[in-house]
């Protein structure tokens, strides 16, 4: 009896400390508010709350700082225009620490206790893997930044760097048109990326009736690549195609060099989809002068939108800061969901999905892009030529946008 | 897969896969001494020796930008200094993390993993607000890039010919003071017996605090060396360490000479397997070569025999 009457009495008392301030709202705003956000998320009448979710401790802090300043600039720049639907960005940043299981507690305590109203966030495929079933049980949505491998959709996920396909096929494409490339040697850190990529290279090259003369894996921050190198002179390649990652890189570069492989000349050539201006930072500009890099963005593109991005980037994280691909893409995040968000009239992740398609943004850096059905993004490719300052010239960029292509024949 | 080349290019490639290996070998040793003191005369198990290595590294980074922006006309030499100071200052913070925190624990090896690790996560976390979560460039001198062309196809790297040349210097240094100086007789002496060595008027306290931070300052010195052909950032260290206890265990923790037979085989083993396989099939061949030799052999290549 008594727990019944204490039950009304708290529902009573609670319906009453609710109905005044959703009384002065419902009047402030009839009818905004319900529909706007009709599950429940964190969106108050002029705030809008979200998370950004990297690790900026443990090891991958290295790649994923870039990310984190991309998005706070992003979110700051819509708010400064007036936020979204009249809402301004609030957002709740959270430490994935390097670690697989982290970054799936911290994403679900973003969705279910902070009531993000999107998340952007995670680097690595093993990070996003682990939050995936996350946001498709609580139905979030995740804006993911990073280049990858493919084989994965996800109506749950935005991705918002290139999936292997357009990375690679122009590449590969542009070093056989232009540099006569015959003989490739495939070489990648031991993982899934690599792995994957190089699966698709190679069934574009055997495709295009060129030779794979050798493909090598090396494990996870391996620093001694003086016999691989040593195989490499043996076997003569027109190209090395590098997918190394992490402090692998920068002794990889600098033993190439250190081996007397001068990269300028071109004999062989080295291209790579693994270095961005980011990583160039660590190897150092004069060990991986005249290498080649395919991706669809560098920080020297020259166009207004990208000027002015660089410019602000400068201007809020400091004059010294590079930008790589990913830092870029990791920009469009916040902007793509703007977009979506305002085409759907509100904050619901349903309806965000559903409008998300056919998304244009004419204003990214990279110049423009498109959400394709399939969550990833139509974007250009570019081949980049490093310079001794850590810069890429830009030497060829495709004529068409690449479609985004997940899920290649052949790699089910 | 040799079919194709002919005999002098197969001479060629062999001889620089030879070369390739002593590099790796001299990087090994380079790794190992400083660890193989702490690890085998003080049973320390010293999981920051990573971190210490990167120190030396970072104070290599320091020492480049300072002779650049100062002292540009200096700079073909700046290397040697650094060196220098980077085992000056590992040594400083050897001694100093011996003084404060592992004499408390000598009858508790065990816990000494423990306590060094927690010390190479603040050393991480310190780097990285210091220095950016970002790897550092270091730049080098030009005399030290590129290789140096023996014939037309044999061409050795400049770095690694430095690297084998400061391994020899390093190795016969711990030798005569480990062997034929007063100290090192101290240290021996300690390890053998240390209530024996107290009661004849050695300070073991002392000795054990410059056997630690010797032992750091040969981290150092091996990570300044490192910048030439690897990566400088905060977790660097990490990819390191297990190479390294690998090299010392292997040989026999309480042997140098075992840490040097031990890093020559483990080199030799892999540099081989990694030209005929892949990388990673060259990683798993020679852990099972090392583990099968262990199951056989559980103190290692060279044990030293003391009376318990």
């Amino acid at each position: 009896m008594k727990t019944k009457q204490g039950l009304k009495t708290k529902v009573t008392s609670l319906l009453k400390k609710l109905a005044l301030p959703l009384a002065i709202s419902l009047a402030a705003n009839p009818l905004a508010h319900a529909e706007v956000n009709s599950t429940g998320l964190a969106v108050t009448d002029d705030t809008v709350k979200v998370g950004i979710l990297h690790s900026v401790t443990g090891t991958m802090a290295i790649s994923e700082t870039g990310s984190v300043q991309a998005e706070k600039l992003a979110i700051e720049q819509i708010n400064a225009m007036g936020g979204v639907l009249g809402r301004k960005i609030e957002y709740i940043q959270e430490d994935g620490a390097s670690d697989w299981p982290t970054f799936a507690e911290k994403s679900k305590k973003l969705l279910v206790n902070d009531k993000v109203a999107a998340v952007f966030g995670c680097w690595t495929s093993a990070s996003r893997k682990a939050v995936l079933p996350v946001f498709e049980q609580y139905n979030g949505m995740l804006y993911y930044p990073t280049f990858y491998e493919g084989l994965e959709q996800s109506p749950n996920v935005i991705y918002t760097g290139q999936e292997a396909t357009q990375q690679i096929l122009a590449g590969i494409d542009w070093v056989v048109k232009n540099k006569d490339a015959k003989k490739f040697f495939l070489l990648g850190s031991d993982y899934i990326w690599p792995r994957t990529s190089n699966k698709i290279a190679r069934k574009h090259i055997e495709k295009l009736g060129l030779n794979v003369v050798g493909e090598e894996y090396y494990p996870l921050g391996h620093t001694q690549f003086n016999s691989v190198i040593n195989k490499i002179k043996l076997k003569k390649p027109d190209v090395i195609y590098a997918i190394v990652v992490g402090g692998s890189n920068v002794a990889f570069y600098k033993q190439l060099k250190a081996a007397g492989i001068d990269m300028t000349k071109e004999k062989p050539l080295v291209l790579t989809i693994s270095v961005t201006e980011d990583e160039i930072l660590g190897i150092g500009g004069e060990n991986i002068q005249g290498a080649y890099a395919a991706m669809k963005y560098f920080q020297s593109i020259e166009n207004q939108n990208n000027e002015s991005f660089v410019s602000a980037f400068k201007k809020r994280w400091g004059d010294d800061i590079v930008i790589g691909d990913v830092t870029q893409a990791a920009y469009l995040g916040p902007w793509l969901w703007k977009a979506a968000v305002e085409k759907a009239g509100s904050f619901d992740i349903d309806k965000v999905r559903a409008a998300s398609p056919g998304i244009e943004l004419t204003t990214a850096p990279e110049g423009y892009v498109r959400i394709h059905e399939n969550h990833h993004l139509w974007s250009k490719t570019r081949i980049g030529h490093a310079k001794a300052n850590g810069q890429y010239d830009i030497v060829y960029e495709t004529k068409e946008l690449m479609e985004p292509n997940p899920f290649p024949e052949g790699y089910q | 897969m040799f079919a194709d080349y002919s005999a002098s290019e197969l001479t060629a490639i062999f001889a620089m896969q030879g070369f390739a290996g002593l590099i790796l070998f001299s990087v090994l040793v380079l790794m190992a001494l400083g660890l193989a003191i702490i690890f085998g005369q003080m049973g320390v198990i010293n999981m920051a020796h990573g971190e210490f290595m990167i120190l030396g590294a970072y104070i290599t980074y320091l020492t480049s930008n300072i002779f650049a922006e100062y002292m540009p006309s200096l700079f073909v030499g700046y290397f040697f200094v650094a060196m220098i100071l980077a085992f000056g200052v590992t040594f400083l913070l050897g001694m100093a993390v011996e003084w404060g925190l592992i004499r408390f624990l000598y009858k508790r090896p065990l816990d000494t993993l423990l306590a060094t690790w927690g010390l190479s996560l603040i050393l991480q976390q310190l780097y990285r607000t210091i220095f950016g979560a970002r790897e550092v460039g270091v730049s080098l001198p030009d005399w030290m890039m590129g290789s140096y062309a023996l014939t037309d196809i044999i061409e050795v790297p400049i770095n690694g010919i430095f690297v084998m040349v400061l391994t020899l210097v390093i190795a016969l240094s711990v030798y005569w003071l480990m062997y034929k100086s007063g100290w090192g007789r101290q240290v021996r002496a300690v390890v053998q017996n240390r209530p024996m060595a107290s009661a004849v008027g050695i300070n073991t306290e002392k000795v054990d605090r410059i056997t630690f931070g010797l032992g750091c300052g040969i981290a150092g010195i091996a990570g300044s060396a490192f910048t030439m052909i690897g990566s400088t950032g905060p977790t660097s260290g990490q990819l390191y360490i297990v190479d390294t206890f690998l090299v010392v265990v292997f040989g026999g923790a309480q042997s140098l000479l075992g840490t040097i037979a031990s890093a020559f085989s483990i080199s030799q083993a892999q540099s081989t397997m990694e030209f005929f396989l892949s990388g990673s099939m060259a990683k798993v061949l020679t852990l099972l070569f090392v583990v099968g030799i262990l199951m056989l052999r559980p103190q290692g290549l060279f044990a030293m025999k003391i009376r318990h």
